[in-house]
């Protein structure tokens, strides 16, 4: 494989990867949760590293989840204290263990492959260079990893699925029969973390959050079945990091910026264009219940009017403009919308209901 | 007291006081309201406000920057609140996709400006995490250009906005303009997040409003003894942060000043008077020993 399609291949596999424990942090509505861990997961890094002394020590992945599962811990501990809400409490706790982290690298890590810059960005275009051999095939090591976290969310999601519905949409059920949602829960925030590591080292925190989030929070528009959220997101995802990466080679820019802003590209056209709750799609509900609206009202009045003796005078269409308040422009044309629909006919100078405009003004 | 006359040290100090008394004090603002989380999310979103500043200008102009910074966060305050309002995507989920795609976008613009070299453009990498050391006396009056409007307007409307923080509904049904003053609030927290970005960085900013908030209302119940705690706490913690960064070679300002600012903040969870931890713990057992012994 030469290395731009590896590059997408890691890329399309950490968005799936990201959008599985994302689809559920965005429905428990702990999406925060997802930017303190993929900030913190780094301090456990850089302590599995100085205790290893070695970047390639399993300590440094079984620190790192550590660390994002005691984030969430600590978040939870300064919360129940009662003294912090909890929104203060994980912009309390995520600075500090990531300051922590910061400063420990400059410190004592500095000379070696763990820099600051990297962290935040990643450096998905290197990624091909790292390999291992992997049932016989040489192939990136962020892919193999990433491919690793993808399978073990999906086969998680697949074996506790009906739990996790449960909790989420309805979690006092869900204590009741007797699924433990604290284990549920940690559950859900060990395999953010897992994730959030795997994917860390190559497209960097920032664009963990943004995979996390943004491509359930777009499917989120477009479905109400949890089924289709979960499939949406990862196809979205996976989109966006292919575009994002096009994007930047076009550019010349950051690849982890680039798919992080498509990300959000994409969430801007469904929210304009989702079949159901798109900006344009209201709109167009808006002005239909509108014009419905008008021509019950246009034949509700003739129908009152028909055949009295004041007919000339009601059902001359410059009347509608003083009776409903109409302006000119707007009765004029719903009066042309009703002649088309085959509502109305016009008789020398007043309107005339047919048949079929009876029946819509009797249906009211 | 060379931190007072050496000039480098002195913009050093001035400056992170002055960043940290101003931040803190607007930031009880946003923690009581709930709305600690906005402060990290906006101070992301400045990134792409000054690199989009930069190259539009081509000046590496502090208040240029700065006011760039601004609208961005400003923007992205905005964006946020729509999503809120017209879709049923929930805050927390808002705030995480607004804060990943500004930040995003500034990463892509940055890596731009690197890619096409120039000599004013170094040094905007130092807005990640900040750089106390690079502040010069002009950066100082940037930050008060922006601060004391700030903190001149949060002081003049002081009872309206002390009564929409405890009760919105309140203030509301007294015919107060409560969309107003929200708005209002936001560009204050805006203009807390912009001052203390040269000095601590978009990606920690956030704790700067936060945690000087947090621990200034263990010790009091009274929101004009927070505020002045708060300013207070965030001043020592930016001054002692600041100060630590210029002994060390390659040390971030922000990370220091945040951490100091964290013990701080875990100090007074727990030992302050009445609500401390450690304090309802030794009432406790006080207490008991006193039983037995009645």
């Amino acid at each position: 494989m030469n290395p731009q399609v590896e590059v997408q291949l890691i890329a399309v596999v950490i968005a799936a990867a990201c959008a599985l424990p994302g689809v559920f942090l965005v429905l428990r509505r702990m999406a925060m949760l997802s930017d303190a861990i993929s900030h913190t997961v780094l301090l456990g890094i850089v302590l599995g590293y100085l205790i290893s002394n070695s970047l390639a020590s399993p300590l440094l992945f079984i620190g790192a989840i550590a660390m994002g599962v005691i984030t969430v811990w600590l978040v939870e501990l300064v919360s129940g204290s009662g003294l912090v809400r909890e929104d203060a409490a994980i912009g309390l706790v995520f600075p500090a263990l990531f300051s922590l982290a910061v400063l420990l690298i400059s410190r004592y890590a500095g000379n070696v492959h763990l820099d600051t810059d990297s962290v935040l960005l990643g450096e998905l275009a290197f990624a091909p260079f790292d390999r291992v051999s992997f049932l016989g095939l040489d192939l990136p090591r962020a892919l193999v990893t990433g491919a690793g976290a993808l399978s073990l969310n999906f086969i998680l999601l697949f074996l506790f699925y009906k739990e996790l519905k449960l909790a989420t949409f309805d979690p006092a059920l869900a204590a009741t029969l007797g699924f433990t949602p604290t284990l549920i829960h940690y559950g859900l925030m060990t395999s953010v973390s897992l994730t959030a590591v795997t994917a860390f080292d190559a497209v960097g925190s920032i664009l963990v959050i943004a995979l996390m989030v943004a491509p359930p929070a777009t499917a989120y528009l477009l479905t109400d079945r949890l089924p289709r959220l979960i499939g949406l997101s990862v196809a979205i995802g996976a989109l966006d990091a292919i575009a994002g990466y096009w994007i930047a080679r076009l550019f010349d820019v950051s690849i982890a910026g680039a798919m992080a802003t498509m990300t959000g590209f994409s969430f801007l056209l469904a929210w304009l264009f989702a079949p159901r709750r798109g900006i344009v799609a209201q709109a167009l509900q808006h002005r239909n219940r509108r014009e419905h609206f008008a021509l019950q009202m246009l034949t509700l009045h003739l129908l009152n009017h028909e055949g009295s003796g004041d007919a000339s005078i009601e059902c001359h269409p410059r009347h509608l403009i003083e009776e409903l308040r109409w302006q000119p422009a707007f009765a004029g044309a719903i009066v042309r919308r009703a002649e088309q629909r085959g509502l109305v006919r016009q008789q020398g100078d007043i309107l005339c209901l047919t048949e079929q405009g009876r029946a819509f003004a009797r249906d009211l | 007291m060379e931190l007072f006359t050496d000039y480098t040290l002195r913009n050093v100090t001035l400056g992170s006081m002055l960043l940290g008394a101003i931040s803190g004090l607007l930031g009880c603002f946003a923690v009581l309201r709930r709305q600690a989380l906005l402060g990290d999310a906006m101070s992301h979103a400045a990134l792409p406000g000054i690199a989009l500043a930069f190259l539009l200008t081509g000046q590496r102009n502090t208040l240029t920057l700065l006011i760039g910074a601004a609208i961005a966060a400003l923007a992205a305050a905005l964006w946020l609140l729509a999503i809120v309002r017209a879709t049923r995507i929930k805050d927390d989920a808002a705030l995480a996709f607004i804060l990943a795609i500004f930040f995003g976008f500034g990463l892509v613009l940055l890596s731009h400006l690197q890619r096409h070299p120039n000599a004013a453009q170094a040094g905007l990498k130092s807005f990640l995490f900040g750089q106390a050391a690079a502040l010069v006396e002009r950066d100082l009056w940037a930050m008060l250009a922006i601060g004391g409007p700030a903190l001149a307007l949060v002081l003049f409307f002081w009872p309206q906005i002390k009564l929409i923080s405890f009760d919105p509904d309140f203030a509301h049904s007294l015919g107060l303009p409560v969309r107003r003053f929200e708005i209002l609030l936001t560009g204050v927290m805006v203009a807390a997040i912009v001052i203390g970005l040269q000095t601590v960085g978009v990606v920690l900013m956030s704790a700067m409003l936060i945690a000087p908030a947090v621990a200034a209302r263990q010790w009091t119940h009274r929101l004009e003894t927070m505020a002045l705690l708060a300013g207070g706490f965030g001043a020592l913690a930016a001054f002692i942060g600041a100060w630590i960064s210029t002994l060390g070679e390659g040390m971030a300002t922000g990370p220091v000043i945040v951490l100091t600012m964290s013990v701080l903040t875990a100090l007074s969870l727990l030992i302050a008077p009445e609500r401390g931890l450690l304090w309802r713990r030794f009432r406790l057992v006080r207490n008991r020993w006193s039983e037995d012994a009645a």
